[in-house]
């Protein structure tokens, strides 16, 4: 009974994480499902985020402004990403290392920012000293500063933003490109353009979610997003893997990133209280994202006959 | 309205892999030609189309279409010029996206793509109009994707795609070699009618001599990288499989003629 008590007293917290994560994982969902690139970009461009938040905040900036600013610094890492792989010609995995290797050292720079330290790897903001949109500390009460109001709304906002962006002309060449580069360019379409494009919002929404958690947490840390990408991914296929044969339309698609990374957290909730140590989920996470990643593959290689559904290409 | 003058290509050149794929090709079409290529394997015809529509650039030589020089165009500029449909058919359509939405795409080619709509309500009705042309039911099925279609649907949609902003050169890539007889036939007659009622200049290589024969009002055989017969005008109409051969005898000095995959 405590345990069940301790459990569901743990919800909220869980909701409001997963409602950050879920940003990530929309973001995610861009170059992973749309551009068909696992950007690893992600990892550092979350951290950064976060920390450009926290120093705004910090500085005593309205904290509005700074989300912006984290955006922005999220969407240059996204740029650089882009640069090395369209005008380098460095494959994209590699280029989002590359990225994510340069943002770890520019992280520790930019949280030591009026600092006496050269570096720093933590930066902390509270609730009490700082005007915070959004605080753990709420995450049970009820009010109009619930953390969960304003994450639930913002997550519409994006989705909403994104639904109408990915109907646009440039939205629509930019699916294009991920479904079939020779197609897009043969239609007119700078698939160079578009990549850069998908990873400058993908990486402004990881940032986005990155200041968020910052608030959220009452701080930002160096390594707040390590393996930030197998948690999107995790979110993104378990979304698809429980919703994917109802939700057709594509605002509903990204909420079900969102709500997959609800499940992740609820689940991640779980197994906390069930003694593991919160050291130990990265190793669980990889797991899981290996588990959910192999069955299509085994699935095509050992029924391939159920596989091959409408897939003919003979006419 | 097409201009190739010495194009050179070699693929891997200082390896033991060096190709040359193109030796010197030149070659112009007029306004309203409609010019089959046939030749063997590695004769050069896919690099020849390649290289006019972008997809590499040539080593050296110039290309210019209606006019304008595109040879250091990349290809998606050179979009603006040119459709095309490949051999590959899941290469022409985004499969996973909607046939009307691969259309629209289609229909903004050689357009900056803006923040307005992707697609319009009225372009749907125009779509439906177009798509009842191919007589494959698809008028049906705007919102399916692509990916569910068959071969010889999406090359269908694939040629009306690159017709549907009417471009100065239409480039047709063997795109009927990966279907069965009878589809293959059906996509080749409705080529033949799309080119004939806009008067689209066409490059449409081919394996198959008779359809080489059948179509267009010119006939280009190229072998070793360079083009060796190009008859057009009344030559052209009374041409048959026999005199292709006898010719191509002479022209590049071998029986290589007798590949089968000429003759298939």
């Amino acid at each position: 009974m405590d345990f069940l008590l301790a459990f569901f007293n743990s919800l909220p917290g869980a909701l409001g994480q997963g409602l950050i994560w879920g940003v990530m994982a929309i973001g995610v969902y861009i170059t992973y499902r749309i551009l068909d690139v696992a950007d690893l970009t992600v990892d550092g461009s979350l951290a950064t985020g976060g920390a450009v938040c926290a120093l705004l905040v910090s500085m005593g900036w309205n904290p509005w402004l700074a989300m912006l600013f984290a955006v922005l610094s999220g969407m240059l890492a996204g740029l650089a990403t882009g640069l090395f792989h369209t005008l380098c010609g460095i494959p994209a995995i590699l280029s989002g290392i590359l990225t994510q290797l340069a943002l770890y050292s520019i992280n520790l720079r930019i949280m030591a920012v009026g600092d006496a330290a050269t570096t720093k790897a933590t930066l902390a903001v509270s609730v009490d000293r700082h005007s915070l949109l959004v605080s753990a500390r709420h995450i049970r009460e009820l009010g109009l500063h619930n953390p969960l109001l304003l994450l639930g709304l913002l997550v519409i906002l994006v989705i909403g933003v994104l639904y109408w962006f990915f109907g646009t002309e440039q939205g629509s060449a930019l699916r294009a490109t991920g479904s079939n580069p020779n197609m897009a360019r043969a239609q007119g379409i700078n698939t160079d353009w578009s990549k850069v494009l998908g990873l400058v919002v993908s990486n402004g929404l990881v940032a986005l979610s990155g200041g968020l958690l910052a608030q959220y947490q009452g701080s930002a840390t160096i390594d707040m997003g390590r393996g930030a990408i197998v948690i999107g991914l995790a979110a993104v296929i378990i979304g698809e893997v429980l919703l994917g044969k109802v939700f057709r339309n594509f605002a509903l698609k990204l909420l079900a990133a969102v709500i997959g990374s609800i499940i992740y957290y609820v689940v991640i909730t779980l197994v906390l209280r069930l003694g593991l140590e919160s050291t130990d989920l990265k190793l669980l996470t990889a797991l899981v994202v290996a588990l959910f990643l192999s069955v299509p593959y085994w699935k095509g290689r050992y029924f391939s006959k159920s596989a091959k559904r409408g897939g003919h290409v003979n006419a | 309205m097409l201009e190739v003058r010495e194009a050179y290509k070699t693929f891997n050149a200082g390896t033991v892999n060096e190709k040359r794929a193109l030796n010197g090709v030149s070659l112009t079409l007029k306004d309203g030609d409609f010019a089959t290529v046939i030749g063997g394997n590695g004769a050069g015809k896919s690099t020849l189309l390649n290289l006019v529509a972008g997809v590499f650039s040539a080593d050296s030589g110039s290309i210019t279409i209606g006019g304008q020089d595109v040879t250091r165009l990349p290809e998606h500029k050179r979009a603006k010029f040119i459709g095309r449909v490949f051999q590959d058919p899941m290469m022409g359509t985004a499969a996973t996206m909607q046939i009307e939405e691969n259309l629209a795409l289609a229909a903004r080619r050689g357009q900056s793509r803006t923040l307005r709509v992707g697609i319009t309500k009225g372009e749907r009705e125009e779509y439906r109009e177009l798509l009842k042309l191919l007589d494959l039911g698809l008028e049906e099925r705007l919102t399916s994707k692509v990916g569910l279609l068959s071969g010889g649907q999406r090359q269908a949609l694939t040629l009306l795609m690159a017709t549907l902003k009417k471009p100065k050169l239409l480039l047709l890539d063997e795109h009927t070699a990966a279907l069965d007889p009878k589809t293959a036939a059906k996509v080749l007659s409705t080529t033949e009618r799309i080119v004939q009622r806009d008067r689209l200049t066409t490059l449409m290589i081919t394996h198959n001599m008779r359809d080489a024969i059948a179509h267009g009002n010119r006939l280009i055989m190229m072998y070793d990288g360079r083009i060796v017969i190009d008859i057009s005008g009344e030559e052209k109409k009374k041409l048959t499989v026999e005199d292709l051969l006898a010719k191509f005898g002479q022209a590049s000095g071998s029986d290589e003629a007798d590949d089968k995959l000429l003759l298939s």
